[in-house]
């Protein structure tokens, strides 16, 4: 790969990671001269795409060591959680109409969930403590005769804690819920094992882990068998599960990708844990700086940090040479702060003053150094500029002042 | 979201940042907007007690580019003005001028609040 730095360097591998050269490379022939479809099954174009796309599905498979027949292909993650939740709720609306999921979940199970909603479901939205991590005793005192579902992410993609999917699954084998975990952010950095793990239905996506975008899968358990109503139909590709022609080169790609995070998880971790402590070494005595999120259940990939009194988008418009996100309202087009930080339990104006700083695969020390002193110039800047550092300065508590809303 | 070149220059190189002595009885001080909402703007004017003219004027904001800009933008305008001249201001003015994007008026709307903040307070202090 070519070395030359690129800025602004990339530190948002939360939102989408680059494509792994070897992803790339492995993609083009099926775009190129071998451009089947595998649903083809007259000739020798369909048989030899057929055949990428079963090896891809082994990759897979792999990865989460699952049966290559529980993987069904989608468009990505967005896509499998909206086929998982209102699939499966929809199959077993007869036992019950009561779902459960988290309020830090992603859009694309919350939105799912609201439509259920609308449907005529009932759903729980869980708070988390203090940590982002779900509180157990909630959950289970939560659960109804006439819960059917239950959805809970791997990784979060804010904060970048770890739920704990074996416990929560045990509860959901014991109780017959079906139990949903989308694992978009935790593929190729956490240990995934269906045989051991008692998930009954899981999310990937490729492109958050060196593979393209636009491809994505759905793991659905076979023993014990759960079903699933469509909700793309036209076909019955899939098991008749999700209808469309299938993207070769986009299922290689995501297969390549999936074969190398088998290959380098234990290197991959390594790397990011140590740069992820160098990151926080150089950030964490900046005064009145928090963590956000659980620092032992959390990936080595995420570091999400408020700079009290600073508000984020200033930041983030001063620290041009870095490629990062904030949980900042005016970076979206919302007037909402992030709602993942404001369910931790974070005032509005920690929440309005985070960064998030997600690193990977091609990171490197220079940039974690680079990107430390940038940060730390630009908080001491927009810090002088800050109404609410000199009231801290001058000992006033800014939580007794009226403020006016507007 | 792009920034016009205008507010960039203001954010990296904002006029008249700072606070004015506490106490002084010449200064009108205007602190608008909540933490809660990401922007709080605090703007200071400095008036000539006799000719009830506008010398001087600070600033601090906790807020986005376009916060800090318009409050920015609304010291270097200030001075020169009358109270009631500055009190005037509008918040077109100030998002036309800075190019802001319609997400960012409230930006605008912010600074204009801030300034008939502080030509209130002066005045307030004033009357007695």
């Amino acid at each position: 790969m070519d070395m030359t730095p690129h800025f602004p360097i990339y530190m948002d591998y939360g939102a989408t990671t680059p494509v792994d050269p070897r992803v790339v490379d492995a993609m083009i022939p099926w775009l190129r001269e071998h451009f089947g479809n595998p649903a083809s099954r007259s000739h020798a174009w369909g048989w030899e795409a057929e055949a990428a796309v079963e090896k891809a599905r082994e990759q897979v498979a792999d990865l989460i060591n699952a049966d290559p027949r529980e993987i069904i292909w989608t468009s990505g993650a967005t896509e499998s959680d909206n086929l998982a939740i209102k699939g499966a709720a929809n199959f077993y609306k007869t036992r019950g109409k009561h779902l459960i999921t988290v309020k830090t979940e992603h859009k694309a199970v919350l939105d799912p969930m609201r439509e259920l909603e609308r449907q005529g479901f009932e759903v729980s939205y869980l708070d988390v403590k203090e940590d982002g991590l779900l509180d157990f005793e909630l959950l289970k005192s939560t659960i109804r005769p006439d819960t059917i579902l239950i959805s809970v992410m791997f990784v979060n993609n804010e904060i970048g804690v770890v739920q704990d999917i074996p416990a929560i699954g045990a509860l959901c084998r014991e109780k017959g819920i079906i139990f949903h975990v989308d694992a978009a952010q935790a593929t190729g950095k956490v240990e995934i094992d269906v045989k051991k793990l008692p998930v009954d239905l899981m999310s990937l996506a490729s492109h958050k882990t060196y593979g393209p975008k636009g491809i994505g899968a759905l793991y659905v358990c076979r023993k014990p068998r759960v079903r699933l109503e469509a909700q793309m139909h036209g076909g019955g590709h899939e098991r008749g599960m999700r209808s469309g022609t299938l993207p070769t080169h986009q299922i290689v790609g995501m297969g390549e990708a999936f074969r190398i995070a088998k290959a380098e998880m234990a290197q991959d971790n390594a790397k990011a844990r140590a740069l992820q402590q160098r990151l926080l070494n150089g950030l964490k005595d900046i005064e009145q700086v928090f963590i956000n999120g659980n620092l032992e259940h959390r990936v080595a990939q995420n570091l999400n940090i408020s700079f009290n009194y600073v508000e984020g988008e200033s930041l983030i418009m001063g620290i041009k040479g870095l490629a990062v996100s904030s949980g900042s309202a005016c970076t979206s087009a919302s007037l909402e702060p992030s709602y993942v930080l404001r369910a931790l339990g974070r005032s509005d104006e920690l929440a309005h003053s985070s960064l998030r700083m997600t690193i990977g695969r091609f990171t490197t020390e220079e940039e974690i150094d680079f990107a430390v002193s940038t940060i730390k110039q630009n908080v001491a800047r927009l810090r002088e500029l800050s109404p609410l550092w000199e009231m801290y300065q001058d000992g006033i508590d800014i939580s007794t002042i009226q403020w006016s809303a507007h | 979201m792009a920034y016009s070149d205008k507010v960039v220059d203001h954010y990296e190189n904002p006029r008249n940042v700072g606070s004015f002595e506490k106490g002084d009885e010449s200064v009108g001080t205007g602190m608008v907007g909540a933490p809660a909402c990401g922007d709080v703007m605090k703007l200071q004017i400095k008036v000539n007690p006799r000719t009830g003219v506008i010398e001087d004027a600070r600033f601090k904001t906790y807020g986005c580019g376009s916060a800090i800009a318009s409050s920015s933008l609304v010291t270097e305008w200030v001075k020169g003005k009358t109270l009631d001249q500055a009190a005037s201001l509008k918040n077109s003015q100030i998002a036309e001028e800075l190019a802001l994007p319609p997400v960012k008026i409230h930006c605008s709307i912010l600074a204009e609040d801030a300034i008939k903040a502080a030509v209130e307070d002066y005045k307030k202090k004033h009357t007695h």
